[in-house]
């Protein structure tokens, strides 16, 4: 699905370096509207760099992130949040010691306007937001994910499946526009990984969201994605459709070090 | 110990509790920083000074009324609270929490320091605002200062459970207090989450001092209350306010009993004692989260 429309978020020759340590070397990619677009890339690539940079933890040391065409490199990450760039995290985070329901209801959090008066009184504007907030929630966010039987559980009892589901529901409660997931299927089972590759489908086809991801899983990212971005050493090696990244030399490269380039394609393939 | 005075015990119960709902207080004030923050303000003590000098400015200097007073007072050290956080805490964001612990024990000296510079050594009186009519529970007297005192502070108690459980703004500390990337995710202002605590532990302890300092007046020494708090909010959990509250009803209790049956010299045995037992069995205090252990 590539197409000619100007993307959703636009990276631009983004540079960011630790001390003396370049994590990222001059990336740039553009996630379309609508799509899909995958990062992928061997350990210590930059994948993380790269999503902490897009949603405003780290600086770059140059070039420019734009969302929906507007400069958003020096916006704070609370306010990227606001824009519409929910995320996920490869080492969940969440409310610990809140329930599901606590968690997904934070993720409502930037579209609140309530002040101390009302929310004491627990009047006007407050109640309203509240329930509209609950509709929303519980109708369609907590049913799409299916975690209903779970919604008054406290969070640190669940598995880790769950837990990585719960983040996405919290990140969904948000409206974003752009839902980035850095390792959504990192430690699943298959069952897991198949349920959650589902999700995410559905997340754009029902949605409308535009889906980023960071994923280790081969076979996965090739079977969802529209737009792959590869890096290796900080760098983008190769972009395109699944098909074409796969027959590129360089990440073939990347991925098995030199020699045997067959053996990785056909494994590569046989994962696709 | 044949005719043991029951009559006696209660009423010394009753002021310690009393006296306990103040260190609860005074606790609240802390535990709301180190939940947001992660920093042990050791100046906790000196803060509460601060906020009862303010009051004697404002009261005595001033001659305000005391309802413009009182919150004047309050304000101020709210103001005071946001100063500290933007010019000496947040520079120091991402430093190792021990650099941030000695800042706060510097922090300690400069308010004491200012406070001896401004309105010098001397013991001084607050302005009486509380009724003096002595308090009878059954056939138990208690000092009316302590019990209004507590009474003050079990209301602010109240209240500040009620503003952090529903207002979006206590929602959001506590969302920051459980997971400071998470709550950047979902669009919290994490760095105003900070101002906020520190705002809310200035008035807080403020509010506290002006009670402790109408009981026994101010001085630039009123700051060794603060070892007291530091001590109920070991023994409750520093993450706990549950822990702050109930720290602070055992501390004075068993601060009173003491100073008692044992005499005034054995209080802060007594309380520190109590504070090396509850370690050696509970490390991490009666309620606090054990979140370290199980990483």
């Amino acid at each position: 699905m590539e197409t000619t429309s100007s993307p959703l978020l636009q990276v631009d020759g983004v540079t960011l370096a630790f001390g003396g340590v370049k994590a990222l070397t001059g990336v740039g990619f553009g996630v379309q509207p609508g799509s899909i677009t995958a990062v992928i890339g061997p350990n210590g690539a930059g994948k993380t760099s790269l999503f902490n940079t897009i949603s405003g933890f780290y600086k770059p040391a140059s070039g420019a992130i734009r969302f929906k065409g507007e400069d958003i490199t020096r916006v704070p990450a609370p306010q990227r949040a606001k824009m519409g760039l929910g995320r996920s995290f490869q080492n969940i985070a969440l409310f610990r010691g809140m329930t599901v329901l606590d968690n997904i209801k934070l993720g409502r959090h930037a579209h609140l306007k309530t002040n101390v008066l009302d929310a004491l009184l627990y009047i006007g504007r407050a109640r309203r937001e509240e329930a509209a907030l609950r509709r929303d929630v519980e109708e369609r966010i907590i049913d799409f994910l299916e975690i209903d039987h779970i919604r008054h559980a406290p969070v640190s009892a669940l598995s880790y499946g769950l837990q990585k589901r719960v983040e996405m529901a919290r990140a969904l409660a948000m409206q974003p526009q752009i839902l980035m997931l850095d390792e959504p299927v990192a430690g699943m089972n298959r069952e897991e990984t198949e349920d959650m590759a589902r999700f995410i489908l559905d997340v754009r086809e029902e949605w409308g969201v535009t889906v980023l991801m960071v994923e280790h899983d081969m076979g996965m990212v090739m079977d969802l994605s529209d737009h792959v971005v590869v890096l290796n050493f900080g760098q983008v090696i190769a972009q395109g459709t699944p098909a074409e990244v796969q027959a590129d030399p360089e990440v073939i490269r990347a991925y098995l070090g030199a020699g045997d380039v067959g053996d990785l394609r056909a494994k590569l393939q046989r994962a696709a | 110990m044949a005719n043991f005075d029951w009559a006696y015990l209660f009423e010394i119960s009753l002021t310690g509790i009393a006296g306990g709902g103040l260190y609860a207080l005074a606790a609240l004030a802390f535990v709301m920083v180190y939940k947001a923050t992660r920093v042990v303000n050791i100046a906790i003590g000196e803060m509460l000074m601060a906020g009862a000098y303010l009051f004697f400015t404002f009261a005595s200097m001033f001659a305000l009324p005391l309802w413009l007073a009182i919150p004047a007072a309050v304000l101020g050290a709210g103001l005071l609270g946001a100063v500290i956080e933007r010019t000496m805490i947040r520079p120091l964001l991402g430093e190792p929490p021990i650099s941030v612990f000695m800042v706060t024990v510097g922090l300690a000296s400069v308010l004491v320091g200012l406070v001896e510079m401004i309105w010098t050594a001397d013991q001084r009186r607050l302005p009486d605002f509380m009724p003096t009519k002595p308090i009878m529970i059954g056939d138990a007297f208690l000092a009316p200062k302590v019990f209004w005192g507590a009474m003050i502070a079990v209301v602010f108690i109240a209240a500040v459970l009620l503003v952090f459980r529903f207002w979006r703004g206590g929602v959001a500390l506590r969302a920051t207090a459980s997971d400071q990337a998470a709550a950047y995710s979902v669009g919290i202002n994490v760095p105003r989450v900070f101002s906020l605590a520190w705002v809310a532990s200035g008035m807080l302890a403020a509010i506290s001092g002006i009670i402790v300092g109408s009981i026994g007046g101010i001085s630039s020494s009123m700051g060794v209350f603060g070892l007291s708090v530091l001590v109920v909010v070991i023994v409750g959990g520093l993450d706990s306010v549950l822990g702050a509250l109930i720290g602070g009803l055992l501390i004075g209790l068993i601060e009173a009993l003491a100073g008692a049956y044992l005499g005034g010299e054995y209080k802060l045995l007594a309380t520190f004692i109590v504070l090396v037992a509850v370690l050696l069995v509970r490390p991490y205090g009666l309620f606090g989260t054990h979140e370290i252990e199980r990483l």
